[in-house]
């Protein structure tokens, strides 16, 4: 077990040293520091000293070796945009994209999950044949699409539910949440269904795939042979074994809801992370994008550990190998 | 079955062509794909204005509601830009962008995969621990990345020029593992047939392998999961396009086009965003449907 986690830990390293290295190049080649932090009649003596205290007249990896040293302390320097500490803009921003991503997840796995067996167990009833065409267009349904419509329906049309923004929050420490209040919910619902519907069609069609795929093997026709109960064979023996590709896709749904997050937070200009990303992005805005890259392939890296652990816990045969 | 027959005819004859006729779904949606292909490819001769002229575009036709007047069914934007003809050439952009990156991430994907799976060894171990690198990340989040990364860094008129490619190169570079991994799969399974280890007795060299005796045997998975990533990339340059950082403004591609209209939803003015996010999941669902039909067609467990 100790081994199976280092070996883990040793190959998640390199992808955060790949991203570590592009940030810091980001950083460093792209766009001038000195040039912007100077003034307009600044002598080359006032340049030289500027370049030392930056510590660019040193090789770039003792440079690289501080970059990931002060991004290990949360430090990124001064937004070019906003012109405040990169650490307190994300600290600020990370509450609603975690708060909605969560609802989203909750959503995605709490009707994604039924949804799928049910068309797995019955396969040919009308009711799931509707149910899968229906995915296949929420596959295809592009996620800013769907806010629009969402928007144009329930917000300009019927007037239920706000457009944009996160309601009122109430400050527990540093987090901000919008769970507590009515208009915080209230303003929650468009954005994680929006968030949610294209990662819950994808996860009911692979667990219905899977279904299918175990409700054909052998011990399943013995255990129908054994006489036992469809309830006992469905939930008992044919869902626990589904179970091990749909953890893997779970995993995979977390970081695209996080991705992804960026385009709903656009739409309704949810206060949260990933708007805060876009806005950088297209202001070239450097030191944010950096912070953002870092922090994400931290997340990714630690919900693909967290998959491969699971992963180890759930089946059987890997920890027989070893 | 005596008689030889000419490709065509052996197309006609084929399984997979029996499957089509015989299946609603795929004739519908090749259907609509065939009519949102045509439309887009067709835009500057069928498309009642030319949208892309701003000489032509006047400013007393804005907002015109849809089916009023018979010279703009679909209505007109806040610039007096016909809907219908802006969504024809918009589908334009997106179909240009989508094709060339599934035709980019093929290549790379095929020649990696192929490259990988045939030498093995370090070359092998070195192209799948970068392909496993890259699947840390959604794909999207990798095309993003790549597009904002390339903003960031090269200066603003030369953006400008090759911004349409440098899209391309984005969704492109970020399916290329899936398809890199597939070919690579079925790589290793016909390295060690027979005709493999005849073609190296002859002396012929290993990129002569790969290329005209490997190659052709591989291609048959790639072909589906093409197809789907062509509707994958067209999602993903119009979200691009949708969060401003996609294709320029001057070549608006459907997403550009539901950005702009986007901002006169909560006036009322739902059509400008409406028909071409329509357009969009039209031609989108179809290339899906025909993606979906063609890997039950190819797959012969299934028959």
């Amino acid at each position: 077990m100790v081994a199976f986690v280092i070996s883990r830990l040793l190959q998640a390293l390199p992808v955060l040293l790949v991203v570590a290295l592009v940030s810091f190049a980001l950083f460093t080649f792209v766009g001038d520091p000195v040039a912007a932090m100077l003034s307009q009649d600044a002598t080359l003596a006032d340049r030289e000293n500027l370049i030392r205290l930056l510590g660019l007249d040193q090789p770039w990896y003792v440079q690289f070796w501080k970059f990931v040293g002060n991004a290990l302390q949360g430090e990124f320097g001064l937004s070019y945009r906003l012109s405040r500490p990169v650490s307190a803009l994300i600290a600020e921003r990370a509450p609603a994209t975690l708060e909605l991503a969560f609802c989203a997840a909750a959503m995605t796995l709490c009707i994604g999950v039924p949804l799928g067996i049910f068309t797995g167990i019955y396969k040919d009833s009308w009711v799931s044949r509707v149910l899968l065409t229906v995915s296949l267009v929420g596959v295809s349904l592009p996620i800013f699409v769907l806010g629009m419509l969402l928007i144009l329906v329930f917000a300009v049309q019927l007037g239920w539910l706000p457009s944009f923004g996160r309601g009122d929050t109430v400050q527990i420490g540093w987090w901000s949440s919008g769970l507590l209040t009515v208009s915080g919910l209230k303003a929650l619902i468009l954005p994680a269904i929006t968030l949610a519907v294209f990662q819950l069609t994808l996860i009911t069609r692979l667990v219905r795939a899977e279904m299918l795929e175990v409700l054909r093997t052998d011990y399943i026709k013995f255990a129908r042979a054994r006489g036992l109960s469809n309830r006992a064979i469905n939930f008992g023996h044919a869902l626990k074994n589904t179970l091990v590709p749909v953890i893997t896709i779970a995993g995979l749904q977390l970081g695209g809801i996080i991705a992804f997050a960026i385009v709903t937070e656009t739409v309704f200009q949810w206060p949260g992370m990933g708007f805060l990303f876009i806005q950088s992005v297209g202001a070239a805005d450097i030191p944010v994008m950096a912070a953002y890259l870092l922090l994400i392939s931290l997340v990714f890296v630690v919900i693909n550990l967290g998959v491969d652990l699971l992963y180890y816990l759930v089946d059987p045969r890997l920890r027989a190998q070893r | 079955m005596s008689r030889p027959m000419g490709r065509l005819a052996r197309f006609f004859d084929s399984d997979v062509w029996w499957s089509f006729r015989t299946s609603p779904t795929a004739v519908a949606s090749a259907l609509v794909a065939l009519v949102c292909i045509g439309g887009a490819v067709l835009a500057p001769w069928l498309a009642p204005h030319n949208v892309l002229d701003l000489a032509s575009v006047d400013l007393m036709d804005a907002f015109k509601p849809p089916f009023t007047e018979p010279g703009w069914l679909l209505g007109s934007d806040d610039q007096g830009r016909d809907v219908l003809s802006a969504v024809m050439f918009g589908g334009r952009t997106s179909l240009l962008v989508g094709i060339c990156a599934v035709l980019f991430s093929t290549i790379v994907g095929v020649t990696l995969g192929l490259t990988a799976g045939y030498l093995g060894g370090t070359v092998d171990a070195l192209l799948m621990r970068m392909a496993d690198v890259q699947l840390t990340f959604p794909a999207f989040l990798v095309a993003l990345l790549v597009d904002g990364i390339a903003r960031a860094a090269l200066p603003q008129e030369v953006h400008e020029r090759i911004a349409l490619a440098v899209v391309v190169f984005a969704i492109g570079i970020s399916t290329w593992p899936a398809i890199a991994r597939t070919v690579r799969g079925s790589t290793l399974v016909e390295r060690n047939k027979e005709y493999v280890l005849a073609a190296r007795v002859i002396g012929l060299t290993n990129l002569r392998i790969m290329a005209t005796h490997v190659l052709p045997n591989v291609l048959g998975p790639v072909l589906v999961i093409a197809t789907l990533n062509l509707g994958l990339a067209i999602i993903t340059e119009a979200t691009l396009s949708f969060l401003g950082v996609g294709v320029p403004p001057t070549q608006p591609s459907l997403g550009t086009l539901v950005r702009i209209g986007n901002d006169f939803l909560m006036s009322g003015e739902w059509w400008i965003a409406v028909f071409p996010g329509s357009a969009l999941v039209a031609m989108v669902l179809s290339v899906n449907l025909l993606g979906d039909w063609l890997r039950d067609a190819l797959n012969p467990r299934l028959r």
